[in-house]
């Protein structure tokens, strides 16, 4: 579903991506840790063209992101195509990022009524039904002010399913959170993984979710992928020094 | 004394503070002298048969006035809906990737906001010493029809555009303050669910943005309705100008300018009023509440007195 070849990226002068190469099954659950500024957030960026990428390539589902080839030339994706390709992946923020001046139905509505064009009583049909899956199903004529942060992050994990993605990415999903607030989140999470064999790469700290949900983990430091395994593996016997020492400090 | 406090049952609640209130004799001194300044200036206004306020009361609805009333509102309304859309554009402008456009929108400001606005009414009037033509058609091609410029810039269309373009630049600046203000999270999250650059503006930082937008634009408005004064001088029969124009005949100047000055408080009050409720309206969403309507708190403060 996802496949990079040495992806780089620069912001200026400094290489936050070196080399970047994986491949994600089609649902598949991978986890990527690491500690601040080892550019995990911004991999997860340039899978959907929310960042350019330098040099290397990557694909989403067999297309290569941002650019068109033909035979050995690169042509820039014009800015209804990114759109359209944006559209089928779902991303979910670190800080919910719900639209402030709409309440949580109308959060979830927006895309699939402006984006895909499905028609408004379909829209409001789906989102209903997702935002109760997501356990919010009285809330729905709420304003993201007037919800918790687990209920926030709930209903952006409910707006991004309405576009029916074929790919979820979250970054730092429950960072923001109050402790009681993050196994809410977790939850439906691993729900979508579990039920609906959705294919998701996650950025996180959550070593519990990684180990319930997650097929493959992923450990980047400095631009690089120094360590791949299964949760497991990560438990048990990491390899890598570095590693070593982050998982304790993330384990306690 | 330690055990007798510690024996005590916990049961028994304390009795309720009873102390004196401090004093607060430079309040009392204060509330004097307003009070007496107030008495003095309403004893001034109703004693001093100088201000003649039968004709204050007379000219008050007459006809001229109220006309001029009539074209001091539509100028005010024709000059800030100018403004805003030509804000709007000027500020998305200036946040455009294209640094020839950003440079024509820095460029507009820079000229609009650098030069009096009553120079910039002076030059529209004058417009025909420059184009005294107009004509339609196709650049450097065949032209369909032509109008003199005098019968297009009639005084009024000088001064609705002199204000309104003048009005423009400043609401470029106020509109890019508010789309700024929004934060750019909002942006990244409708992208990455596919929404356009034009889509994202209009549903989602547009909207919020208006939150910040709309207290400088009601302050605008206000002062909009006051500037409209200056066109008197190319001689629109707006409001200030119809006073002129009456007490230059019958020589009731202080009584003309009273008139004319009340009109003004008057629609300045009902603006602030409108004001509030566009804050509203473009407030829900932005905190847990909205803030009570006037009628709203009244209704609660006489339910409080009645006990419910």
């Amino acid at each position: 579903m996802v496949k990079a070849e040495g992806v780089h990226k620069r912001f200026g002068r400094l290489e936050v991506l070196k080399g970047i190469s994986l491949e994600v099954e089609a649902g598949e659950v991978v986890c990527i840790i690491g500690a601040s500024g080892s550019g995990k957030s911004t991999f997860l960026r340039c899978i959907n063209h929310l960042e350019k990428i330098d040099a290397g390539r990557l694909w989403v589902d067999g297309e290569l992101v941002g650019y068109r080839q033909v035979g050995d030339k690169l042509y820039e994706l014009r800015d209804a195509e990114v759109c359209r390709d944006r559209a089928e992946i779902g991303m979910v923020f670190q800080s919910f990022n719900l639209f402030g001046n709409m309440t949580a139905l109308e959060n979830v509505i927006e895309a699939p009524i402006r984006v895909k064009k499905v028609p408004k009583r379909n829209a409001v049909a789906q989102a209903k039904e997702l935002l109760q899956r997501v356990g919010l199903g009285d809330k729905i004529d709420a304003y993201p002010a007037q919800l918790s942060g687990g209920q926030q992050q709930r209903v952006a994990i409910a707006r991004a399913l309405a576009m029916t993605p074929k790919l979820m990415l979250f970054d730092e999903p429950t960072s923001a959170l109050d402790p009681e607030l993050i196994g809410e989140v977790l939850d439906v999470m691993k729900g979508l993984a579990k039920d609906f064999q959705t294919t998701m790469v996650v950025v996180t700290h959550e070593m519990g979710f990684a180990r319930e949900a997650a097929s493959r983990v992923l450990m980047m430091d400095e631009g690089r992928i120094i360590e791949e395994g299964t949760p497991e593996h990560f438990f048990r016997e990491p390899r890598e020094e570095r590693t070593k020492q982050f998982l304790s400090k993330i384990l306690d | 004394m330690a055990t007798e406090t510690a024996e005590a049952p916990e049961a028994v609640r304390p009795d309720e503070i009873k102390a004196i209130p401090v004093r607060h004799p430079g309040r009392w001194v204060a509330t004097g002298i307003v009070l007496f300044l107030a008495v003095a200036l309403g004893n001034s206004l109703a004693s001093n048969s100088r201000f003649e306020w039968g004709i204050v009361r007379h000219y008050f609805t007459s006809s001229r006035i109220l006309h001029g009333l009539v074209l001091t509102i539509e100028l005010t309304a024709a000059a800030m809906a100018i403004g805003i859309a030509l804000g709007v554009l000027l500020a998305v402008m200036r946040l455009s990737p294209n640094p020839l456009v950003t440079g024509a929108s820095w460029l507009y400001i820079w000229l609009f906001r650098g030069t009096p606005v009553l120079v910039q009414i002076l030059l529209w009037y004058n417009i025909a010493a420059l184009y005294p033509h107009f004509s339609l058609g196709i650049p450097f091609g065949p032209t369909f029809t032509q109008f003199s410029a005098t019968s297009v810039i009639t005084p009024f269309v000088a001064g609705m555009l002199a204000l309104g373009l003048n009005e423009g630049a400043y609401m470029a600046e106020i509109v890019r303050a508010g789309i700024i203000s929004v934060p750019e999270g909002q942006t990244l999250a409708a992208q990455s669910l596919g929404m356009t650059r034009l889509m994202t503006l209009r549903r989602i930082v547009l909207p919020q943005a208006m939150r910040v937008i709309v207290p400088p634009t009601g302050n605008e408005t206000i002062s909009m309705l006051k500037t409209t004064s200056l066109v008197s001088v190319i001689a629109v029969t707006e409001l200030t100008y119809s006073a002129q124009l009456i007490y230059s005949v019958n020589y009731r100047t202080i009584q003309l300018l009273i008139v004319a000055s009340l009109w003004y408080l008057i629609v300045t009050t009902l603006l602030t009023i409108g004001q509030f409720y566009v804050e509203r309206y473009f407030g829900r969403g932005a905190s847990r509440e909205l803030p009570m309507t006037p009628m709203q708190r009244l209704r609660r403060n006489i339910g409080l007195r009645h006990g419910y």
